[in-house]
């Protein structure tokens, strides 16, 4: 796992190495042990290396033996030993036993389709010297990050905008449409981000650079088209659910550093620990977050989960000044607003990990996307069917039973739930029905933003615009599935939570569920075998009977959250005070100095706040962050005197 | 003494606590459902504003939008309210 940089010349000038560098200085974090950088007249690669596999042989950027092809790469290919031994057999020959040199050889023999071979979490660009090519790609799910810009003379790109914000000629100004977006949908479209200059490859894409012309294709699509027949018993595919997932596990431990996991206390992450203790049989350190609050708290599952497996396990305990004290790092590593402070956590855990001596850990993300885990997908199901008779008095408590911690549902009158939950006829036909409750709430929060930043809002037409053709083909269900796994599962879940919290302390995670065998087992599999009537997880609870304990297959799902807006406001004088300040929220010029007021002082009174609010304060904060760290103080990237840089100067 | 409207002090409630003190040309007739005042806390902040502010007690089976769902609706509902309690006086502001 690794940061990687690079740039192409577009006019005739050549690549610049100390440029290359100050990118790589911007995200050191990524690759702690090694750096290179690689410059060959108009093109120059760089990378930050954080060994795992081949650790004496796998430096970067790699050149393919004596030939024209170099690569730099984060990211690992798990089916990297299968497609070596086969390349081998047609006749390549290896200088190291990583990875990363497959990639090239590969790339050798198939060209840009080479890609649809790799089983893996991958961002790389590889420069063919012979036909003046860059080639980029990131993997299918979008686990690992791939960032893009063009300037006046120059293609950019890097695993981290701060590293392309680093260079001269980088507009580094907030994009509104990408706040209208996140303000809606939590994250931006791909390959919109959050600022107005940097683009994302969008997961499962690939980009060329060649004759000063860039090209940007898919390689692979989310498809939930059901395959005829697409029938078959609980029992038998779970059966072919569980072997999967064993085998996606069992290549994900390939490693030649120790691998750990995070182990949440739910069903998902236990299921890929007692996968991983299976395989690797010896004890497995596991890792997990704990808070003082009993209402996000899940330890008394961890500690069950752990002694059932047999794990060594740690974890974090989260009280709200550290979550406060760390939020401004997350958000620097995020490098996009976020709504909840769900990250920061996850940014102390991943800190847990690597003080422990790991750098690699397996985690659960995928299961509730691709399995139906998720409560957005049982409460479209239960608003479906309140949609399909409106006058029913009790088909409406099945969502109050749906959220039992949320006090204001519960005493809420019908009328009230009905348009909360969008349940009228014209929302049943609408393509985003399952998401309405959740995108609506969160549009409310534009009610902050000044009048110059609320002019855009054009986000369900983008929205509209970017699906799948055979989108209103599918099942609602699947529709919904398709929603969560396309983009809150890159843009906000292995992104804010995922890569930039668990880079930020240099550790790697990965993710048995997001083999995309599993994903394209699971895009297959009919509705009724993901959430039966309304238990979710159905086959994925049924494949795990015996695999891990009774009580945490059986729970109820709890979702992942952590203390929002009261982290913050608790005491006077914190950082947050400053930030949300009149004077500061004039200057920026995005939010509305009075409507933000208006919300510290709902907090500053103690009384209840909503999700709504939480949502409005970890945003607004966020945001704030964002202009502090990105567009007043501009990354710099000034390298230290004791990083070592191994040069590859060939110049040809 | 001076007292404010309730009509005025519903409305100033309901323009800092759910519309970020913007707001937002709302009218006295306007629905809060329609307007999408409500979010998910719904109607139950509102509630304990009344109860806090006016001492009244709102039963359950008075949560309907016919008294709830307007700064009119909520005002009408609240002089019936205290009519029927004349003890019951404002507490505070």
């Amino acid at each position: 796992m690794c940061g990687i940089c690079g740039s192409l010349s577009l006019d005739a000038g050549a690549a610049d190495p100390g440029l290359l560098r100050r990118m790589i200085g911007t995200i050191r974090h990524r690759g702690p042990d090694a750096t290179g950088v690689y410059t060959d007249g108009a093109v120059g690669l760089g990378h930050a290396r954080l060994s795992i596999i081949d650790v004496a042989g796998g430096s970067q950027p790699m050149q393919i033996a004596d030939g024209p092809l170099w690569i730099t790469f984060n990211g690992e290919i798990f089916n990297y030993i299968e497609l070596r031994e086969e390349l081998i057999r047609k006749g390549h020959r290896f200088a190291t036993r990583s990875d990363t040199e497959v990639i090239l050889h590969l790339y050798q023999e198939e060209g840009e389709r080479c890609v649809e071979r790799l089983n893996g979490q991958w961002a790389f660009a590889i420069w063919d010297a012979n036909r003046r090519k860059l080639f980029l790609s990131r993997d299918r799910l979008g686990v690992r990050p791939l960032f893009y810009t063009r300037t006046a003379d120059r293609f950019l790109f890097a695993s981290e905008i701060k590293a392309l914000l680093a260079c001269p000629g980088v507009d580094c100004a907030l994009d509104l449409e990408a706040l209208d977006q996140i303000f809606t949908f939590w994250v931006t479209l791909p390959p919109r981000t959050a600022f107005r200059n940097i683009q994302q490859l969008p997961p499962g894409h690939s980009l060329v650079v060649e004759d000063g012309r860039i090209r940007v294709s898919a390689y692979w699509r989310l498809d939930f088209t059901p395959e005829e027949p697409a029938e078959g018993s609980a029992e038998r595919l779970g059966a072919e659910l569980l072997e999967l997932l064993r085998d996606a596990t069992r290549i994900r431990l390939r490693s030649d550093v120790p691998v750990g996991a995070y182990l949440s206390g739910g069903l998902d992450s236990t299921v890929v620990t007692a996968l991983a203790r299976e395989a690797a049989g010896d004890r497995l350190r596991t890792f997990s977050v704990s808070f003082d609050e009993a209402e996000f708290d899940e330890s008394a599952y961890q500690r069950e989960a752990s002694a059932f497996l047999g794990t060594q396990h740690s974890d974090v305990r989260c009280s709200h000044e550290e979550i406060a004290e760390v939020f401004p790092d997350v958000v620097w590593h995020a490098e996009q607003p976020v709504l909840r402070t769900a990250p920061a956590p996850l940014f102390l855990l991943s800190r847990l990990v690597r003080e422990s001596g790991f750098k690699v850990v397996l985690s659960g993300e995928g299961a509730d996307e691709m399995f139906g885990g998720y409560d957005i997908f049982k409460e479209a199901k239960i608003r479906r069917f309140w949609g399909r008779s409106p006058e029913s008095a009790w088909r409406p408590l099945l969502l109050k039973r749906l959220y039992p911690y949320m006090n204001g549902i519960q005493r809420q009158p019908a009328a009230y739930l009905q348009r909360f939950f969008h349940v009228r006829a014209e929302d049943l036909e609408n393509p985003f029905f399952s998401h309405l409750p959740r995108w609506e709430l969160t549009s409310k929060l534009k009610m902050l933003l000044s009048d110059e930043a609320r002019a855009e809002t054009g986000a369900y037409a983008a929205l509209r615009e970017s699906l799948p053709d055979s989108f209103g083909a599918w099942a609602p269900f699947h529709q919904a599935e398709y929603l969560e796994t396309a983009h809150l599962l890159p843009g906000y879940i292995l992104s804010s939570q995922g890569d930039r919290v668990a880079m930020a302390h240099s550790v790697e995670g990965r993710y048995p569920f997001l083999d995309h065998r599993v994903v394209e087992f699971a895009a297959k599999l009919p509705p009724r075998l993901k959430m039966k009537v309304l238990d979710q997880k159905h086959l994925l609870k049924h494949a795990a009977r015996g695999l891990i304990p009774e009580s945490i297959r059986r729970r109820h799902k709890q979702p992942y959250r952590a203390p929002d807006g009261q982290s913050f406001l608790g005491t006077p004088g914190g950082y947050a005070e400053e930030m949300l300040s009149p004077g500061r929220i004039r200057r920026d010029g995005i939010f509305d100095s009075k409507a933000v007021s208006a919300l510290v002082r709902k907090f500053r009174t103690g009384r209840e706040t909503s999700t709504k609010d939480n949502m409005a304060l970890v945003g607004v904060l966020s945001t704030e962050i964002l202009m502090d760290r990105f567009v007043h103080r501009r990354p710099s990237g000034q390298i230290s005197e004791e990083d070592q840089f191994a040069a590859h100067g060939m110049r040809r | 003494m001076q007292t404010t409207p309730i009509s005025q002090q519903v409305r100033a409630f309901v323009v800092e606590n759910y519309l970020f003190g913007r707001d937002e040309g709302l009218g006295d007739e306007d629905s809060f459902l329609e307007a999408g005042v409500i979010d998910s806390t719904g109607v139950l902040e509102l509630v304990a504003f009344l109860e806090e502010r006016f001492g009244v007690k709102v039963a359950n089976d008075e949560l309907i939008t016919d008294n709830l769902d307007s700064i009119q609706k909520v005002t009408a509902y609240l002089q019936s309210k205290l009519e029927a309690a004349p003890v019951m006086q404002e507490r505070s502001r």
